[in-house]
Order: C-alpha cells, then sequence, then structure tokens
C-alpha cells in the first residue's frame, strides 16, 4: 500500500477497499503491539503469547476459510497482506500465522470429518487453541516421502510411532497434524493432542535464525489413538503437499513485508547518513543499490498480487506457488543484506531490523521446500523431466 | 441509547501538504487522508457505552467529499451500527458555524441522546463543532471529557481543567459532549467488522439538503510558517552565563 512502502507501480489502485483497510489494520496492530516486544523475544528466543488470542480476536487466523472454518471469509490477497504485515514485523510472527491457519486450520477444513472440524476449528480461529504441523523428520527432510514415522492399524485404533524434527510451535501445541505411513506404504494424517500416552516434545534451542518462534521435536512412541483423530478425506503425500501449497502462498507475500522494512530502513538512513559532503543516498553506489532492491521488491508484489488474484479465481498451480516462494526469498535474502550493507556498522545492531530480518530468512528459505526444491518442481514443469528421483 | 459520533477525515501526520496555489487550502489530490485520531476515542467510548447498556445503536456522521466513505467505513468495521454522510462537493467547508448548522439540520430528526465528537480535528483545530452543534439543537454541553459515566436520563464526565485539575460535571440528556484523545484503547476493526461493514447502511444527504445560508468564516490564506534560527552565545564569566541561562529557561522556555 501506497504509504507503507514503496508502490511503484501502483499496486493499491488494484486492491479493493476492504483489502486496503484490513492491510491497515494488520500494519497497526503489529507497529503498536509487536515491535515494542519483539527485539525482547528475539534475544530471549521466546514468543508473544498474550498476542495470541489478540490475532485470533482480529480474525488473522487462517482468515481467508470461510467462517464457518474458524477463518473470516476474505480474499486470498487480503490473506497475503495480513502475512505481508506480520512478516514485516519479523518471521517468527508470520510464521505462528502460517502455521496455524496453512498447516493446521486448513488440513482440518479441507480434509477432517465434521466433528474433527467443530473441536477444533472455532479455537484455533480465535486463537484460544494453537497448533502445529509435523511433517519433517530427522532424516527426512526435503524428501517427506521418505518418512520413517509409522501408522499401524489396531482394530479400531491406530498405533503411530516416529520423530518429527524442525516442527514450529511443537510444544505450544494442543493439536498436532503428524503424518504417518501405514503398512501399505500410504501417507495419512492424524490429530493428536497434547499430553496423549507417548506423545512427548522437546525444543531445540541455539538457532540463530527465526528466534522469536518456537522449534521443537515431537516423538511418539506406540501413541494410541481411535480412527476419529485421523483426517478421513485424504489419503497419500498429496495430504501434507496441499497443506504446503497454502503455506508457501503466505510466505510468498509475507517476504514482500520483511523486504520492505528492509528498503525502508535503508533508504530513510541512506537519506540521513552523510558522509563525505552529503547523504550517502546521494552516492551512485548507493543508489544503485537502492534502486536494484525497489525493482526486485516490485517485481516480487507484482508476483504475489497475480498468485493472489488467481487463487480467488481457482486457477492457482502449486508450480506457480513455487515460483513465487523461490523467488521472493532470494529477493529478500538479498534485499536484507544489502540493507545490511548501507546501515554500516549500525546494521549490525537490534536497533535497526535488516540484521534481524536476514537471519529469520535463512530459515524461510529452506522451510517449506528449499530453494533448490522448488527450482526442481519448476525444472520438471518447463521440461516434462523429473530431476528427482523418490 | 442512541449515540452519534462525528468523525471527519483529515490529512495523516505524515502526509505531504502541497499548498494550493491560490493559497486557500492544500491539494487534497496528492495527500493521503486518515480518520482525525481525536475521533477514534470518541467511537470506542460510543462503542463502551454502548456494549455496557447492552441495547442501543452508534451512528457515525461524516460531513466530506466521497473520499470520507473510506473513514466512515472504519468506523462502521469497528462496530457502528450505520452511517450518514453529508456530502460535499468541491472544497470542503472549514467554518465551524456553517458545518454545524449542516448537523443540526440532518441530525435533528434522529433525537440522538448522546452526541460525541473528538477534542478537536486535526486539520483546522477548530474544537467548536461539536459545542455549537450542541446549542443549536438545544442539548446540555461539554468539552474534554477524560471519563464517562452514563446514568439513566444523565451523563456524568470527567472533565479536563488546566493546570492537572479536573472537574466531575453532571449534563441532563442530551447532551454533546467532545471526547479528550487518551480515554480509552481504541479498539482495531476485526477482519469480521471490516467484511460486515458492507452489509451496513450509509445514509447520503446530497448538499444542497443540509448546506443552508451563509458562511460566517472563509481562509483567507493558508501557508507554512517561516522557521527562524537564532543561535545566542553568551559571553562573560562562569556565574553570568549560569544566571543568564536560568532567565531564558524560565522567561523564553518557561521551563523552570
Ligand atoms: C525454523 C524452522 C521451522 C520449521 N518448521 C517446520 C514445521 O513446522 N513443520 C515441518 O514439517 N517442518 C518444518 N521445518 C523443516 C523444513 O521444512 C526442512 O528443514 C526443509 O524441508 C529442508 O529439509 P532439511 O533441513 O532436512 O534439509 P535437506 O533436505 O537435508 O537439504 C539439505 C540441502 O540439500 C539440498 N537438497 C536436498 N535434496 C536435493 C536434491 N535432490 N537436489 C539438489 N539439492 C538437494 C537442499 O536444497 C538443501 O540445500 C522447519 C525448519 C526450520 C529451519
Amino acid at each position: 500500500m501506497k504509504q507503507l512502502g514503496p508502490d511503484f507501480y501502483n499496486i493499491t489502485d488494484l486492491l479493493t477497499e476492504e483489502e486496503l483497510l484490513i492491510q491497515q489494520t494488520a500494519y497497526d496492530f503489529v507497529q503498536a503491539e509487536f515491535m515494542p516486544v519483539i527485539n525482547e523475544h528475539y534475544e530471549k528466543s521466546t514468543f508473544p503469547m498474550e498476542l495470541v488470542p489478540k490475532l485470533g480476536e482480529l480474525g488473522f487466523m487462517g482468515s481467508s476459510l470461510p467462517v464457518e472454518s474458524g477463518g473470516a471469509g476474505v480474499s486470498n490477497v487480503a490473506y497475503g497482506l495480513i502475512l505481508h504485515e506480520l512478516e514485516r514485523g519479523d518471521s517468527g510472527l508470520r510464521s505462528f500465522a502460517s502455521v496455524q491457519g496453512a498447516l493446521v486450520m486448513y488440513p482440518i477444513h479441507a480434509y477432517g470429518s465434521d466433528e474433527q472440524k467443530a473441536k477444533w476449528l472455532p479455537g484455533l480461529g480465535a486463537g484460544t487453541k494453537i497448533g502445529c504441523f509435523g511433517l519433517t523428520e530427522p532424516n527426512f527432510g526435503s524428501n517427506p516421502g521418505g518418512m520413517g514415522t509409522r501408522c499401524k492399524k489396531d482394530g479400531n485404533d491406530w498405533i503411530i510411532n516416529g520423530n518429527k524434527m524442525w516442527i514450529t510451535n511443537g510444544s505450544l501445541a494442543d493439536v498436532a497434524v503428524v503424518w504417518a505411513r501405514d503398512e501399505n506404504g500410504l501417507v495419512r494424517g492424524f490429530l493428536l493432542e497434547k499430553g496423549m500416552d507417548g506423545f512427548t516434545s522437546s525444543d531445540i534451542h541455539g538457532k540463530l535464525s527465526l528466534r522469536a518462534s518456537i522449534t521443537s521435536e515431537l516423538s511418539m512412541a506406540n501413541v494410541r489413538v481411535p480412527d476419529s483423530a485421523r483426517l478421513p478425506n485424504i489419503e497419500g503425500l498429496k495430504g501434507p503437499l496441499g497443506c504446503l501449497t497454502q503455506a508457501r502462498y503466505g510466505i510468498a507475500w509475507g517476504m514482500v513485508g520483511c523486504a520492505i522494512d528492509c528498503y525502508n530502513t535503508a533508504l530513510d538512513y541512506a537519506k540521513e547518513r552523510k558522509q563525505f559532503s552529503k547523504p550517502i543516498g546521494g552516492y551512485q553506489l548507493i543508489q544503485a543499490k537502492l534502486v536494484e532492491m525497489v525493482t526486485r521488491i516490485t517485481e516480487a508484489q507484482l508476483l504475489v498480487y497475480r498468485l493472489g488474484r488467481l487463487k480467488d479465481e481457482g486457477k492457482m498451480t502449486f508450480q506457480q506457488v513455487s515460483m513465487a516462494k523461490r523467488n521472493n526469498c532470494v529477493m529478500a535474502r538479498d534485499v536484507a543484506r544489502v540493507s545490511r550493507e548501507i546501515l554500516g556498522a549500525n546494521g549490525i545492531t537490534e536497533d535497526y531490523s535488516p540484521m534481524r530480518h536476514m537471519a529469520n530468512i535463512e530459515s524461510v528459505y529452506t522451510y517449506e521446500g528449499t530453494h533448490e526444491m522448488h527450482t526442481l518442481i519448476l525444472g520438471q514443469d518447463v521440461t516434462g523431466l523429473a530431476a528427482y528421483d523418490s | 441509547m442512541k449515540i452519534a459520533v462525528l468523525v471527519k477525515q483529515v490529512p495523516g501526520s505524515e502526509s505531504v501538504l502541497p499548498i494550493l496555489n491560490d493559497e486557500t487550502w492544500v491539494d487534497e489530490s496528492l495527500v493521503s487522508f486518515i480518520m482525525n485520531p481525536p475521533d477514534n476515542f470518541a467511537i470506542e467510548e460510543a462503542l463502551l457505552i454502548k456494549e455496557k447498556a447492552g441495547e442501543g445503536e452508534v451512528v457515525i456522521v461524516s460531513m466530506g467529499p466521497d473520499r470520507v466513505k473510506k473513514t466512515i467505513k472504519e468506523g462502521l468495521a469497528k462496530g457502528a451500527d450505520r452511517a450518514i454522510h453529508l456530502e460535499e462537493d468541491g472544497q470542503i467547508e472549514t467554518d465551524p458555524l456553517s458545518i454545524s448548522k449542516s448537523f443540526s439540520t440532518v441530525l435533528k430528526e434522529e433525537n440522538f441522546d448522546l452526541i460525541f465528537t473528538g477534542l478537536q480535528s486535526d486539520d483546522t483545530g477548530m474544537g467548536q463543532t461539536g459545542v455549537l452543534l450542541g446549542e443549536m439543537l438545544g442539548y446540555s454541553t461539554a468539552t474534554l471529557a477524560m471519563e464517562t459515566d452514563v446514568q439513566s436520563d444523565s451523563i456524568r464526565v470527567k472533565r479536563e481543567l488546566e493546570s492537572g485539575w479536573f472537574q466531575w460535571v453532571k449534563l441532563p440528556m442530551p447532551a454533546s459532549i467532545s471526547i479528550q484523545s487518551g480515554l480509552n484503547t481504541p479498539r482495531y476493526p476485526s477482519l469480521k467488522g471490516i467484511m460486515g461493514a458492507k452489509r451496513k447502511e450509509i445514509k447520503s444527504i446530497p448538499v444542497s439538503e443540509h448546506r443552508v445560508g451563509s458562511k460566517m468564516q472563509t481562509i483567507e490564506k493558508v501557508f507554512i510558517p517561516q522557521t527562524s534560527k537564532q543561535t545566542e552565545m553568551i559571553e562573560g564569566d562562569a556565574d553570568s552565563v549560569a544566571t543568564r541561562i536560568v532567565e531564558i529557561l524560565k522567561t523564553d522556555l518557561k521551563v523552570l
């Protein structure tokens, strides 16, 4: 939106009045409630839990899902703009909302039974319940199809064994969407509840990226659940992959938000900071950096805007999402690094956001399909030849 | 309990403010507009009163060109029930007496129990509309309310006076009251509110139906004040320099 950052190609004019008000609301909320506490949480590696019900109250959890599913029924562009503003704050905040909306509420909405929907969606939407998504394992990251977690039918129950690694909100979650392979090799999804016998979690410490976000390991040792805990309307790897498409969509928007925060910070600084005879923004080398950044941001904005409208029309493909996720992560990574350069020594302190964003983007570059995996997805799409094996 | 909140759209504090060539106003086509920040507190206070009463209606009333619909919708998204838009075309009215006459013409039929305004609008800063309107409608009036306490047919308000003094006054209803900023924490519009605002009524009153009589006041000239920097070098021994500094702090800066 015009007054919130560069909008070189007038994308503001393509947004509806509601979408603009939604973006402004998300911006106001993040600036007033989140920015004053981010540095402290980043330093301590904690998440501001008191904001979770507020996010719910505002309707920011799974907001593009219908109201019956705990969402707010807003357009996919509006949903993208919310994540854009959350990530302008910090990737940790956006990651929280992405996991809750795209990786937990979405699969329950799309694949769940009526009973599961009634049990979980209202609380997840309101932010009174927290969810997590367990796909990655210690030995299976880019290749989730190889997963070692097993589910075995026992009468009317299932018994689940295995470990999930790098799970955002793992130890906070009231409900975990966990993917496991059955005896026939078929991937199935389960809703595991905090405190179930044999279901434990422990947090991963020492992260130098996405510090204001909780990341955990989940462990399932003979966890017994009734068949009603299984997501009944999906089987196969397309279950988790369908969720990832939703989450990657939001990430592509989020990356624009943090890139804009870096660019705005660098631009203001370049206009203020004087070296030699004038503000550093008056020198060609700095201008070249700023121009490159604003151009890359504009390209990224156009990608997500068009992607959002395609999604609203029901025409979006997962390959298009891959292109936006892949492009926008690299864009934001470069913009954060160059912004930090422009800030000189000040840029390495917590007083300026680019270095924090830069560190965060390393996670975002890797999760939800690494840059390389999206290259392979697109490579297959354009050549018709799959470069990865299974 | 039927409460009207007068809400104005004004240039945002971070907006550019290019002055028109004829020097009578700013070039609105380049300005980014926002809801007048003090009015946000007035809306919140009205919503809180309605919620506490468990019944009633909060009506956003705004005057201005088509652009003000954006601000009206923000009020509806926060939870107001409906809105009345007093349309204007061309240059906006800035004379508080004419503005109040327009409001009283439109609002007298509505029989509100309370009319709230922000303490002032951040563009012209007159701070008169609420009081003038109250007088025209025969309502009791008060300004700078820092706290409200609605009783059966009256309202008590804590008014802010000068030098940290306060005053509780009791007004019979109907009353028109200007609300001091900071007395509550204005809510954000929720997504549900934003989506629901589409279905709420905005009644438009054409300018010919509310603009009555002639203006009492027109803007002569809008200009940016010239700032001048003066540096005074204080010479002399330590005692005389200190004496001069204390004098400046006392008489020029008035901080001692
Ligand atoms: C902070 C954080 C939060 C996360 N949250 C979650 C979560 O909530 N839920 C969840 O399930 N997972 C989560 N993840 C896990 C994330 O999705 C994985 O880390 C990611 O899929 C990559 O897997 P990996 O780390 O095992 O890397 P690997 O798959 O081992 O990849 C290592 C490197 O090899 C490259 N590579 C792999 N295969 C190929 C190939 N065929 N050709 C070329 N290059 C290849 C990769 O691109 C990468 O550069 C999270 C990760 C992080 C860092």
